[in-house]
């Protein structure tokens, strides 16, 4: 089996799971201009409800998968209810500031309320590896990819063609001019916060199945910065190629440079390439050069 | 009575007093134009009938009733649209789907049948396509256009698309400011033809902010003179034109 080959495909597969948190950035970025660094916590509470439902309530997959969703989409409504709806006009800075405490809530929250101690998913797909005819991957993965992979390709639709979709493209595009088509700007806000949440905590449950959680599981979070950065903050085709080119990358800096340096190579290289594309292309790749004429 | 009656308006910010005491009566089926210096708050008042600025007193009244419990999203729907100054598109969608966003208001299905795009949202989707195509493209002459992103046109033919989105909300009220402003002549033609034949043919009250005083007297019906957020004059183009108070604002004290 070529070497390439396999971590190629386990990029990928990886990759389109960054995707889909990333794309939990990406909405709410680009509805509402705020840069949510609590993504990757919305992503370890997503895994702790799935965990409850699942291993505590005993239900079954698909209504917890649902449910999972629901809660997700109430946690993004509350957190923009509460607290950013009462925070628009202020400085940028204080309202990362702002998501960056409620990431250390909602972590200290998970620990109140499952404890600290590492848990695991039980085994939900059939477990035998999945062989490609060129490459193998981990069942986990397959299936984590392939929940990862449409997840974003209906909220790609969603965002595209459907009718709040659009109205929250023309929010995030000129907000006056949105109003005075007669959207109602304030819940296109809410919605975004809502759809960001589902993402990030169908990102992860996937992440949870393939590899446990904990509450800490938000750090994980991290990584979507280099694939935000990478594809422009407010693209989500940017975000989805984002994703697949950091999971590429780690897996091959991994494969082909761990030997050498150590196992930590994997987790610095996508963190490497951000710099260097920031030094670029300051806007990302796919990102917009905002131009006000005044 | 007006269509829309602005009574007693006065706007200020911080220590700034931007509109003091603007009334304005517009009538129905006709164009209203308002004009005066930049900075005469001219911009200020359609964004308080807009409902971007909370007036510190006065009324705004559309068609007897009165707006000011009216939030800013839900004046489109009561048939009130808008084109910029700037202009306000949306820069990444096409010319269609800029259009189409302007009969937002006005689409009935619900949240869930929309994502999910089934049924009568699709049939109603189709049907807001075939107006916006039949009605609003073609008679703004924009047919060879129609799928190309709005940020790749030159710049009078986004004024126009503005225009095309503003009238896909079925306004009863048609507020334009500075519609022609940076365009050439051919442009400025053609941009004041379309507003007149909005009036006659579609039966829209518009209230114009302009500075191109060609276009003011060929087109406007009634013309109010702001300066310094107070109305100095109104009446038709022709007095206008020659009252006292207006030939200072705009050309300066006469000398000896």
């Amino acid at each position: 089996m070529d070497i390439f080959l396999q971590l190629m495909v386990s990029g990928v597969a990886v990759g389109g799971i960054y995707a889909l948190i990333a794309l939990g950035f990406v909405l709410i970025y680009k509805a509402t201009s705020i840069l949510n660094f609590a993504t990757g916590e919305f992503m370890m509470l997503g895994a702790y409800f799935c965990y409850t439902f699942l291993v505590l309530l005993g239900l079954p997959v698909i209504p917890t998968f649902l449910i999972v969703m629901l809660c997700a989409a109430l946690l993004g409504f509350l957190v923009e209810r509460l607290i950013l709806r009462h925070m628009l006009g202020q400085p940028t800075i204080s309202i990362v500031m702002a998501t960056i405490g409620l990431g250390s809530i909602l972590t200290g929250l998970a620990e109140i309320l499952w404890s600290s101690d590492f848990k695991s998913f039980p085994q939900i797909f059939p477990r035998a590896p999945i062989d490609l005819g060129f490459a193998i991957v981990r069942s986990n993965m397959f299936y984590g990819f392939l929940i990862s992979i449409t997840a974003v390709i209906v909220f790609s639709l969603i965002f595209k063609y459907a009718k709040v979709g659009i109205a929250m493209r023309a929010t995030a595009n000129d907000q006056m001019a949105a109003y005075s088509m007669g959207i109602n700007v304030r819940s296109m806000f809410t919605l975004a916060w809502a759809l960001g949440a589902i993402a990030a905590g169908l990102g992860g449950v996937v992440i949870g199945n393939i590899g446990g959680i904990q509450p800490n599981l938000g750090q994980i979070g991290l990584k979507i910065f280099p694939v935000v950065i990478l594809g422009g903050l407010d693209s989500i085709g940017g975000a989805i190629l984002g994703g697949f080119i950091i999971g590429v990358v780690e897996n091959l800096a991994g494969g082909y440079l761990g030997p050498y340096f150590g196992g930590g190579v994997k987790d610095l290289a996508p963190f490497v390439l951000l710099v260097m594309i920031l030094m670029v292309k300051p806007y990302g790749l796919f990102g917009k050069r905002e131009i006000e004429r005044l | 009575m007006g269509i829309l009656e602005v009574d007693t308006l006065s706007l200020s910010f911080g220590g700034l007093q931007v509109l003091s005491d603007v009334s304005l009566d517009v009538s129905e089926g006709r164009i209203f134009a308002i004009i005066g210096p930049n900075g005469a708050g001219k911009t200020s008042i359609l964004n308080c009938i807009g409902g971007f600025y909370r007036p510190d007193a006065g009324r705004i009244a559309f068609d007897g009733r009165d707006l000011s419990r009216v939030s800013t999203d839900r004046r489109a729907a009561l048939g009130l649209a808008r084109t910029f100054q700037n202009i306000a598109l949306f820069h990444g969608m096409t010319v269609l789907d800029n259009i189409k966003l302007g009969a937002h208001a006005h689409l009935k299905t619900g949240l869930l049948a929309s994502v999910l795009y089934w049924g009568a949202a699709h049939h109603e989707e189709m049907q807001l396509r075939r107006e916006v195509e039949e009605e609003i493209i073609d008679f703004l002459e924009i047919e060879d256009i129609r799928n190309l992103p709005v940020r790749a046109l030159p710049y009078g033919l986004q004024k126009r698309v503005e225009l095309g989105r503003a009238l896909a909300m079925r306004p009863r009220v048609l507020l334009m400011d500075e519609p022609v402003a940076g365009m050439n002549a051919e442009e400025t033609e053609d941009m004041a033809r379309f507003i007149l034949d909005i009036k006659e043919e579609r039966d829209v009250t518009i209230i114009l902010i302009e500075h191109d005083m060609n276009v003011i007297m060929d087109i406007s019906d009634h013309v109010a003179v702001i300066n310094f957020g107070r109305k100095i004059a109104e009446g038709t183009p022709e007095a206008v034109a020659d009252h006292p108070e207006v030939i200072r604002a705009y050309l300066g004290e006469k000398k000896g």
